[in-house]
């Protein structure tokens, strides 16, 4: 069984770079790929200042922080991809888009090299189908915001040999996080829950019944939540919870998980949550959580 | 703000207030506002006669909404009446959460001043419309039935469903083990009269609750 020393993360966004922050903490090269030039500046400048942040806090050692950054790096190219032993995928949820990355890593990366998805909602098995190498591919859902949740579902697809997913999970491992087995079922165990939820929220919202706000702060003093289902929805973005809702109920027909008419409207208004300084609530900054 | 001086009017066992706290203790005899507690807080209300003078008049909800007790007119209803609920699940205790009830016309004023009084007393408020479940019970039932709906598909173990939950978002306690601690004969009773309010599968009782309201009925 090779050794994994080099993964990458495609795709910048809150989630990759998150991700990518956890693979260079625990000491991987880590490459991290997004068309968008500044997308990757983006995330480099919130990782850096992540580990600031960390150091401050005494939870990291000041001399640990320049050895990390110099595990990081970022590409607009998925050439650069040629060494990695594992690939994480951390963009849009939607298939096409998917089937079409890891079609092209397909050519670029080692036959050695396993893919992994972060999708949360998508079918393990439909994506592993469009990578050219089934066999090879595995389902890891970090939770949001990776860089400080712990836990991550690992799924198998139909298709995904036992030693593909017992080399991700040790993966996982060593990269400090805590996986769970769960099946490649719609939203996994996760947003299973979290998409309807959070969508029952907006719904209250639409329907008057309270702001957004008072919901929150319902739920936090009721329930004991760390965040209430505003915040994270905020910090998710209208832009993903509107293709999270596509993928889960194009999947499952759910009512609950049919994306609320006013997640488009707030779209269409650039409203999408914290990362644009508005959504369901308003911010004074866009900074990476814990940064 | 000034917090209002009230008077509590106890009529019947009181969901929010089942033993001693500071909203109790600081309620004065001859209050300028007035507070029905317990089962039968509407029926003491409609008892009271005139109360348009009052900085606020609160009525302790239970499942019902705040209508039933001041009327609905066209969407012009409201007053100086407020409803509210301390929140508590089940058997568990009441929380620090009051969900405080408006309806279309509340006065802002009837609302600031029930407000003050519950944040003196250490509670935190919540406001919302005049909705069965109002908040908290709106959200958390069909999460609580989706759960249980999931144990009986096999999706996970209640261990491993209750873990992912709370390692994944943060949560204090699975659905699980917060339905066992808490009453899955009560969370019955709650989702099935938010069942016949709001006419949605999603709160239709699970079967687990089911089962278990039928017992408690032996």
């Amino acid at each position: 069984m090779s050794e994994i020393k080099t993964i990458g993360v495609c795709g910048a966004g809150t989630m990759g770079a998150g991700i990518a922050i956890v693979c260079a903490r625990a000491g991987f090269r880590t490459r991290v790929f997004d068309l968008n030039q500044a997308a990757l500046d983006r995330a480099r400048g919130q990782t850096e200042a992540f580990l600031r942040k960390s150091v401050e806090r005494g939870k990291l050692a000041a001399d640990k922080l320049p050895e990390i950054m110099s595990q990081w790096s970022g590409s607009t190219d998925l050439a650069d991809f040629a060494d990695c032993d594992l690939v994480i995928e951390a963009v849009f949820e939607s298939l096409p888009v998917k089937h079409d990355l890891f079609g092209k890593l397909d050519k670029i990366c080692a036959p050695r090299t396993i893919f992994a998805s972060n999708t949360s909602t998508i079918s393990i098995t439909e994506i592993a189908g469009g990578s050219g190498r089934p066999d090879r591919f595995v389902g890891m859902h970090f939770c949001l915001p990776a860089q400080l949740m712990k836990l991550v579902e690992m799924s198998p697809g139909l298709t995904t040999s036992e030693e593909t997913f017992s080399r991700a999970w040790s993966v996982c491992e060593a990269l400090g996080q805590k996986p769970v087995r769960t099946q490649d079922t719609p939203g996994f165990v996760l947003n299973y829950f979290l998409i309807p939820f959070n969508n029952d929220a907006i719904r209250l919202v639409e329907q008057g019944v309270a702001e957004p706000a008072d919901i929150d702060l319902a739920i936090k003093t009721a329930m004991g939540y760390a965040m209430g289902p505003m915040e994270l929805l905020d910090l998710v973005g209208m832009d993903t919870q509107k293709l999270l809702c596509e993928a889960m109920h194009g999947v499952t027909n759910e009512p609950r998980a049919a994306c609320p008419p006013l997640v488009k409207r707030m779209i269409a208004a650039g409203w999408l949550g914290k990362k644009t300084g508005r959504g369901l609530l308003r911010y004074a900054d866009s900074k990476m959580f814990g940064a | 703000m000034t917090t209002s001086t009230y008077t509590i009017v106890k009529a019947g066992e009181s969901r929010s207030f089942p033993a001693s706290h500071a909203f109790v203790e600081q309620a004065a005899a001859q209050g300028a506002s007035r507070v029905f507690i317990g089962q039968e807080a509407g029926s003491a209300f409609a008892a009271a006669g005139e109360l348009g003078a009052c900085p606020f008049v609160a009525i302790e909800l239970g499942q019902e909404c705040l209508g039933v007790h001041t009327a609905e007119a066209r969407g012009h209803e409201g007053s100086n009446v407020v409803g509210f609920a301390r929140f508590r699940l089940g058997r568990a205790d009441p929380t620090a959460l009051v969900e405080l009830v408006r309806q279309p016309q509340t006065s802002d004023a009837a609302i600031a001043a029930a407000r003050a009084a519950f944040e003196a007393a250490g509670l935190k408020v919540a406001v919302c419309a005049d909705f069965p479940g109002r908040i908290v019970d709106r959200l958390i039932r069909p999460y609580l039935n989706a759960a249980l709906r999931r144990l009986d598909e096999q999706l996970a173990s209640a261990e491993d469903m209750d873990k992912t939950l709370c390692l994944g978002l943060g949560y204090p306690e699975g659905p699980i083990s917060l339905l066992e601690r808490t009453g899955l004969a009560e969370h019955h009773d709650v989702t099935l009269a938010l069942y016949q309010a709001l006419g949605q599968e999603a709160y239709a009782p699970a079967r687990r609750a089911q089962v278990a309201k039928a017992r408690t009925g032996r």
